[in-house]
């Protein structure tokens, strides 16, 4: 059995940032780059899926679309349990203002297209840009059957049914049989994400992130040509009338501690 | 050319969502001058086309197939009266459910997708504005496209109301049983247990800012001290550091207490979700540009180890 997990490295804003010149994106400065928190989780679902699977032959495999800067991320995967890696880049991807939710799809089609995974695990969405698609968009591209918003996971390859419980709104939680194979989009909490040990990180350090671009994946440069552009970026004004306690940490304790008194809330 | 909207409903009721999308959809039609149908699929649907018929709606198409959401069913469905009705805008709600099944339906269609949009603006085309960077920055996206996909986020436009005089129109289809290959065997409600935080009156709420389990202590010790009630953000309960029912958000409890003291909470939607009908809420959080400061009633900006233990001894 193989698993293929889509990974991608995220980048995460400073408390005090600054937009870049052309003012199409936040300053490079400013931005600390992690792996997204929702393929975390998929990842470990992934490599406790190999873990817990009688068949010795799981194969776990992850996909990034990203510059050779991921490969840090991506060896962070590896250290956890990812067997191998790929990584998909190039100079038309480079140049993409915005690589859309079709576009990734795509490329990642022609991944699954080499690898024929049974499984697709992919995080509920990134916390960069939140589209929350790439999963399901790929699932109907390549013909598999999918589920988004999984928080918990029972896998029965015999059956080629995966038991999955979909995270509704308002505490609820939907029970849903899916026919294998399967892309699920994974939820944080399904599991506990381990720590990399030391033993994983050296042993990542040998294992192969295989790097491809469009053409070695036979998909035509035209496939990142989008019909969306990103056309400004800007702080929100905010819309904030709240009233700031200042001072140091006793005076604005304080003058908390006096709007809770005045508003009835004494000590216990 | 028109703008044709999914309603969606749970276990025998519409969700809020639906008169929402009412509101969104109008409005863009609106905008570009066109009709606004509203689509509604499986369930009851001649009883949820009733409450749909609000004002702004043109036509409301009912598609009696199943009970609850499928979305073998949905992006069958919304493909088909896609194929009849050539509409401009297909819009969906950004719901735990749109997720499952707005993605495929554009893929489907062969149409651009933006999800989780705030607002639109339109001149010559479609202009969408999102959120990026956990809600630091918004961002407009043109969408050069005559056909296009969006999902809507939850709570941003008012529900529709008033009485609208649509009219009705059946829509059947013949479902391909062969590409519906998931099946909801239930429900489950989790999240139970000892205690209800929305009951609370004063809720102490903590956030990933707390950084150590062993941290909560602090924040516990406030809770005791005021005599108020222990919630948090997800990554709290994600990380088993407290029981899932203390969660405040989308996918925890609605809380509606007097005071909402919120400490090292970043304010995502998901979680704003959950608490934005608190009648006051206080702030602590060292960035000043956490979007919870846009909600808050009073903010301190300043680090939770330092505020706490003292506001703690204030009371001592
Ligand atoms: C489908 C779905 C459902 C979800 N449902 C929910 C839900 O029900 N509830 C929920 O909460 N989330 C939910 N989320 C997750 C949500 O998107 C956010 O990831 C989450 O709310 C972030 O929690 P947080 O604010 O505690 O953490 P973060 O966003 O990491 O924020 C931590 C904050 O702490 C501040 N901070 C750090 N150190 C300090 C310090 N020393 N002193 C003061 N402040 C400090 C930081 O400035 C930051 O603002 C959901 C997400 C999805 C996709």
């Amino acid at each position: 059995m193989k698993i293929l997990v889509t990974v991608k490295e995220v980048a995460e804003a400073a408390d005090d940032f600054e937009l870049s010149e052309n003012g199409l994106d936040i300053d490079e400065r400013y931005l600390e780059y992690d792996l997204n928190e929702w393929d975390e989780y998929a990842v470990e679902e992934a490599v406790s899926i190999a873990e817990e699977t009688d068949d010795a032959d799981v194969e776990v495999v992850s996909v990034t679309i990203g510059p050779e800067r991921s490969e840090e991320t991506i060896r962070m995967a590896l250290a956890k349990g990812v067997d191998r890696a790929i990584r998909i880049w190039d100079g038309t991807i480079e140049e993409t203002d915005l690589l859309d939710v079709e576009a990734r799809a795509e490329i990642l089609a022609a991944v699954v297209a080499d690898e024929e995974p049974d499984l697709v695990l992919t995080g509920v969405q990134a916390n960069d840009d939140g589209f929350g698609a790439t999963g399901v968009a790929l699932a109907d591209t390549i013909g598999f059957e999918w589920a988004a918003v999984v928080n918990h996971l029972d896998l029965d390859v015999a059956e080629g049914i995966a038991h999955v419980h979909r995270e509704l709104e308002g505490g609820v939680e939907e029970l849903t049989d899916v026919e294998l194979p399967a892309v699920l989009s994974i939820q944080t909490g399904i599991n506990e994400p381990r720590y990399a040990s030391l033993r994983g990180i050296r042993q990542a350090q040998s294992k192969e992130i295989a790097p491809y671009g469009l053409s070695d994946l036979g998909l035509d440069a035209a496939i990142v040509d989008s019909p969306l552009s990103l056309t400004s970026m800007y702080e929100p004004e905010t819309e904030s009338s709240a009233t700031v306690f200042e001072g140091d940490p006793s005076e604005e304790a304080g003058q908390l501690a006096e709007l809770l008194r005045d508003r009835g809330v004494v000590e216990a | 050319m028109t703008v044709l909207a999914a309603a969606e409903h749970r276990r025998g009721g519409l969700r809020d969502v639906s008169y929402e999308l009412i509101s969104a959809g109008r409005e863009l039609a609106d905008a570009l001058g066109t009709e606004f149908y509203v689509a509604v699929i499986g369930g009851t649907v001649a009883e949820f086309a009733e409450q749909l018929n609000r004002e702004g709606v043109d036509v409301i198409y009912t598609v009696a197939e199943g009970e609850e959401f499928n979305h073998g069913v949905y992006t069958q469905a919304i493909a088909s009266l896609a194929a009849d009705l050539d509409p401009a805008v297909v819009m969906m709600p950004n719901s735990v459910n749109g997720l499952d099944y707005a993605p495929a339906v554009a893929s489907g269609l062969e149409r651009p997708l933006v999800t989780d949009v705030v607002g639109f603006e339109v001149t010559d085309g479609v202009t969408a504005v999102r959120e990026m960077y956990a809600s630091k920055v918004e961002t407009t996206l043109s969408i050069d496209a005559d056909r296009f996909c969006v999902t809507i986020r939850p709570n941003e436009w008012p529900g529709a109301e008033g009485t609208g005089d649509a009219e009705v129109r059946e829509h059947d289809i013949e479902i391909d049983d062969s590409r519906v290959r998931s099946t909801v065997t239930g429900f489950q409600e989790v999240g139970g247990g000892d205690i209800d935080i929305s009951d609370a009156d004063v809720l102490v709420s903590v956030g990933r800012g707390i950084e150590e389990e062993e941290n909560i202590e602090l924040i516990e010790e406030l809770a005791d001290t005021l005599g108020a009630t222990l919630s948090s953000s997800r990554p709290i309960v994600d990380a088993g550091w407290l029981p899932k029912n203390r969660q405040v958000g989308q996918s925890g409890k609605v809380v509606t207490p007097d005071i909402y003291i919120a400490i090292g909470i970043s304010g995502a939607v998901q979680h704003v979700a959950g608490m934005k009908g608190a009648e006051t809420i206080v702030a602590i959080n060292t960035d000043p540009n956490a979007p919870i400061f846009d909600l808050a009633d009073y903010a301190i900006v300043d680090d939770l180890f330092e505020v706490v233990p003292e506001l703690t001894a204030q009371f001592g």
